[in-house]
């Protein structure tokens, strides 16, 4: 029996109370410590975990904003947004997926390589994630799914805008939009922001380098989520700031015009305005379908693009590399004249052909022009007075002349992927070939042959820094509001509005503050005057394409650059270019410049294996002429309107 | 004598034992209560579903036992004690090969209407058994090592038990409670000393034979960031949660990181973290402040009472009530390793919940009946 006594409990009491006592005194320090910790998080580091919370919460959905458009010089849309309409699926939302797609399949135009495609997408994302299963639904099928839209559990219709380019004139000047890829998102830095999927950015062209600007600032869409990801609800919306539009110098009329012209060719057109260095139109021939791209080109028509002969996803007016041929005979006199090489009289008897140091050079006429003097060169093309020219002015004062007059270098800002192209002398040789000059190239060199590469609107800008009487230009494909009026545009200003007003030029150059690149401009006439003698004078090498209205009539210079040296057997037998296989034929140049009266545009047209200047290009220059002219007024008169608002 | 022993059976009417009620007590029980079922309510995304209807409806019936139990005499929940740790330690044994099994464990025994944890029940059965004990053998004896081995078994077996279920919280809180009151009654510091010595020997061939996710749960205490989404996501969540809930809460029902199902085991261990989210540091403070009252009003009991083992029982209680109480902040707060230890009243769950209320309800009885001798 356990004893049970008074003494034994208060003992036992005490005992237990002091005991008590000291784990009170524990549970105190417990106490304070869990205190401590609650105010240091909730007090001290509440607004911390407020951040962290919210980003638990939170997701942020990015969308695009419709992109900047792409007007002509009259506001006319060549690159604008159209609503497109699309199908979106949510996985979550339907129970039977395979009958879905079944259904929509028929409904819809899905090919069974989609499909799979689509099936693996569903696999791979979150079944609460919308699946674009079409992103281009022609009207008839999208109404079809409208009609039927409540047996088809999860899917939705969706209007949307994407790129739509009206023609595909324009395709190779403006370029194209195609869906954001990996590499894009890894080599260009503005897109690291804009990364939102299925994002259409510009690939070519203005497209590409003003990309950053037209694709504008995304939009967000911010809504709660659970701990899965599934959203909640919609918290807030940002509409982002939808992209600029750009205007360009291009005249949609003239692209399309000039475009058609080009169909059957391969080849490139310029037109310039010599005045402002406005570019009218840039084609390039043949073209393509730029809409293609937008939602994703399919493989036969990629590799159809691809595999083509004639390249015609190459921008042939700023990429195309050619020999300029004879049109650079402008600037060979021009430079002999410039530096007091030769004078104007300087004659020299063509015999079909001049030997130098044991080598043989040709002139195009077999049977020779005779004895010629500047003018008549130009006119007739003589090579063998260039010959001679050159010989006199050596390759290096040549190539400073063409540098001066655009040529080597690139014309616009606007495109990566135009081409500098290439005006030889010495030390380029040197450099890059690691051999020394000779004579023989000099010569070659003389008449456009040779190393020389220029682009289409390399050579439209040296016709119009001809025509504007030798005076500096900066091309422009694109108007900026800001922009001020060129010096030369203020004095061409002047010139209207005083007629028979007679300036020097040494103070038109002082008053304006003109750029010229020439040293007398004396020679700058003699050359526009033999070019008007080409076209417009019997014997003339584009006399057969003159346009007799004295409105359209124009001056220009032919030209063909040699793709392979004709043979001496062939030379012999007279070998015509229509003769010989496609690729071997030279292609064929012609520059001018229009109206001769008071000159305004300037124009180059490059026919590939065209063979003849005169025959391939002329003809066609001749038609872009007219329609440019015909649309001198509208253009002119919407340009002064322009500036009054200014 | 008859009269007196009588007297001691029976000393007031109805009405004296209804005043002599530990209002402070009494009430702070119901508003905890109370504030419990709004908890569960705002786990539940603001409706009544299976768990907040049965949470209210579990503490109506669980408070109307602690009532009986409280005005049951206490002379006969001490003549009972040894009976139900011996019933109590039973239905481990029977858990461990008949019990119902769930996610890895075998906790639950089947009662066919509910379904009963043991363990839980445990944590007081072994408080009830070793206050009765001490209270039997005189004070001279308590440090005899003939009278060690009893507390040392009545510790150990269920400890072993529950520990093999496994339910390593509930373990080491059964562990807890009897050392407590061993402690209490007297046994020497250098025998605590010794034990401590051995865990610390045994401790590292002990977590050796551990599971891994228990590793885990410990590796992930000692740094959670080291696994974000895996093993420490439940602690980070819970810190993000009491952190965003800043000095004022975000106000009921609108705790997104709960609402959103950010938080683990909302209704449960962690009821805490999202009452702390809607009600801020205020709100939590005044939580601790309730179960600071309860449990200075469980030693104030055991002040007054009379006997040893309703001192010993108090006081036993109370440090138990204190330690479940810290351990589950602790664990929520990021102190402590998540062990899997809930928090009174406020957590969800019938058997954690039962065995609260029947503890209050003999602490409630030894006010009652304070003057009481137990025999």
């Amino acid at each position: 029996m356990l004893s049970f006594n008074s003494s034994n409990i208060a003992s036992k009491t005490r005992t237990i109370g002091r005991r008590m006592f000291l784990l009170n005194s524990i549970k105190a320090v417990v106490l304070l410590g869990i205190f401590g910790r609650l105010a240091s998080l909730q007090i001290n580091e509440s607004s911390k975990y407020r951040s962290l919370a919210d980003k638990n919460r939170f997701r942020e959905s990015k969308f695009a904003p419709p992109r900047g458009i792409i007007e002509d010089y009259f506001g006319e849309e060549i690159a604008s947004n159209t609503t497109v309409y699309q199908v979106h699926l949510i996985p979550e939302n339907t129970k039977k997926m395979d009958e879905l797609l079944m259904r929509l399949k028929n409904l819809i135009n899905l090919s069974d390589k989609k499909l799979i495609l689509i099936k693996k997408k569903i696999k791979k994302q979150k079944k609460w994630e919308a699946i674009i299963i079409s992103d281009n639904l022609s009207w008839a099928e999208f109404s079809r799914l409208n009609l039927f839209l409540h047996e088809l559990e999860g899917v939705n219709p969706i209007v949307s805008v994407a790129r739509s380019y009206q023609n595909n004139a324009s395709a190779h000047a403006i370029g194209y939009v195609s869906e954001i890829s990996p590499k894009d998102i890894r080599n260009k830095k503005y897109l690291k922001n804009i990364n939102i999927a299925g994002i259409g950015i510009g690939k070519t062209g203005l497209e590409s380098t003003l990309d950053k600007e037209m694709l504008g600032l995304p939009g967000f869409l911010r809504y709660e989520v659970n701990a899965y990801g599934k959203k909640i609800k919609q918290v807030s919306v940002d509409d982002g700031q939808r992209g600029k539009t750009f205007r360009t110098t291009l005249d949609n009329e003239i692209q399309v015009y000039a475009s058609k012209l080009l169909e059957n060719v391969s080849g490139a057109a310029c037109v310039m305005d010599i005045y402002n260095g406005d570019i009218i139109s840039m084609v390039s021939s043949p073209s393509f379908n730029p809409n293609s791209f937008v939602h994703g080109i399919n493989q036969n028509e990629w590799n159809g693009l691809l595999n083509n002969r004639d390249k015609p996803l190459i921008n042939k007016a700023i990429s195309g590399l050619y020999p300029p041929g004879s049109t650079i005979k402008t600037l060979t006199a021009l430079s002999a004249l410039e530096n007091d090489v030769v004078n104007s009289r300087l004659t020299v008897r063509c015999k079909g052909y001049i030997d130098l140091h044991g080598e043989r050079f040709h002139c195009w006429k077999k049977k020779g022009h005779g004895l010629v003097g500047m003018r008549t060169a130009i006119k007739k093309s003589c090579d063998v007075y260039f010959y001679e020219v050159s010989r006199r002015l050596g390759i290096d004062r040549l190539a400073t002349t063409a540098e001066k007059f655009g040529l080597g270098k690139n014309v616009l800002k606007n495109y990566k992927e135009e081409k500098a192209g290439v005006v030889p002398n010495t030390k380029w040789k040197i450099r890059e070939l690691g051999k020394n000059w000779y004579i023989g190239e000099t010569l070659h060199s003389g008449i456009g042959q040779g190393y020389f590469l220029t682009t289409p609107l390399q050579l439209s800008l040296m016709t119009a820094q001809i025509a504007n009487g030798g005076f500096k230009i900066t091309p422009r494909i694109l108007v900026d509001e800001n922009d001020q009026i060129s010096n030369l545009q203020k004095f061409l200003n002047y010139k209207n509005s005083t007629p028979g007003g007679v300036m020097s030029t040494d103070d038109q150059i002082f008053n304006f503050s003109l750029k010229p690149l020439f040293r007398n401009q004396e020679n700058i006439n003699l050359v526009k005057e033999a070019m008007f003698a080409a076209t417009n004078e019997v014997g003339g090498t584009s006399y057969r394409s003159r346009h007799v209205k004295k409105e359209f009539m124009f001056a220009g210079k032919t030209g063909s650059s040699q793709i392979k040296k004709f043979t001496e057997e062939q030379r012999i037998a007279e070998v015509k270019q229509e003769d010989i296989t496609y690729l071997e034929r030279d292609h064929a140049w012609f520059v001018a410049f229009a109206p001769v009266s008071e000159p305004r545009y300037a124009i180059s047209v490059l026919v590939e294996h065209g063979g003849s200047g005169s025959k391939a290009a002329a003809p066609l220059a001749k038609k872009i002429i007219k329609k440019v002219l015909e649309r001198h007024e509208r253009r002119n008169s919407y340009s002064n309107k322009k500036i009054r608002d200014i | 004598m008859l009269n007196k022993r009588y007297s001691l059976y029976s000393p007031f009417s109805t009405k004296d034992k209804l005043f002599s009620l530990d209002f402070t007590l009494f009430f702070s029980i119901l508003l905890l209560g109370i504030i419990s079922v709004f908890a569960q309510f705002s786990s539940s995304g603001g409706t009544f579903d299976y768990f907040s209807k049965s949470h209210a409806i579990r503490f109506a019936i669980f408070f109307i036992l602690f009532l009986i139990v409280s005005f049951t005499p206490i002379r006969f929940w001490h003549s009972t004690s040894f009976l139900i740790f011996l019933i109590l330690l039973a239905l481990l044994l029977f858990v461990k090969f008949y019990g119902i099994q769930s996610q890895g464990s075998r906790r639950w025994v089947n009662f066919y209407v509910i379904n009963l944890q043991p363990s839980e029940l445990m944590k007081i059965g072994i408080i009830l058994f070793l206050s009765n004990y001490y209270h039997k053998i005189s004070e001279g004896d308590v440090n005899k090592v003939r009278y060690l081995l009893y507390p040392v078994i009545a510790i150990l077996a269920p400890f072993i038990l529950v520990l093999s279920q496994p339910d390593l919280g509930t373990a080491i809180l059964i562990l807890l409670s009897g050392i407590v009151v061993t402690w209490l009654a007297g046994v020497r510091w250098k025998i605590f000393a010794y034990l401590t010595l051995v865990a610390t020997v045994t401790g590292p061939i002990i977590i050796s034979f551990l599971k891994p996710y228990q590793k885990s749960r410990i590796l992930t205490f000692l740094n959670p960031d080291a696994d974000p989404l895996g093993a420490g996501y439940q602690i980070i969540q819970s810190k993000i949660a009491i952190g965003s809930g800043g000095l004022f809460g975000k106000g009921f029902l609108n705790g997104s990181q709960a609402y959103l199902n950010f938080l683990p085991e909302k209704h449960t261990d962690f009821i805490f973290t999202l009452y702390a989210e809607e009600f801020g540091f205020f709100g939590s403070v005044f939580m601790i402040f309730l179960y600071f009252l309860i449990t200075y009003r469980i030693i104030k009991i055991g002040n007054e009472t009379r006997s040893i083992f309703g001192k010993l029982y108090c006081y036993g209680f109370a440090n138990a009530f204190f330690i479940y109480v810290t351990v589950n902040m602790s664990m929520v707060l990021g102190l402590l390793p998540i062990v899997g230890a809930p928090l009174p009243i406020l957590s969800y769950g019938g058997s954690s919940m039962l065995a609260i209320m029947f503890g209050l309800g003999i602490v409630m009885s030894c006010k009652v009946y304070k003057n009481s001798a137990v025999g």
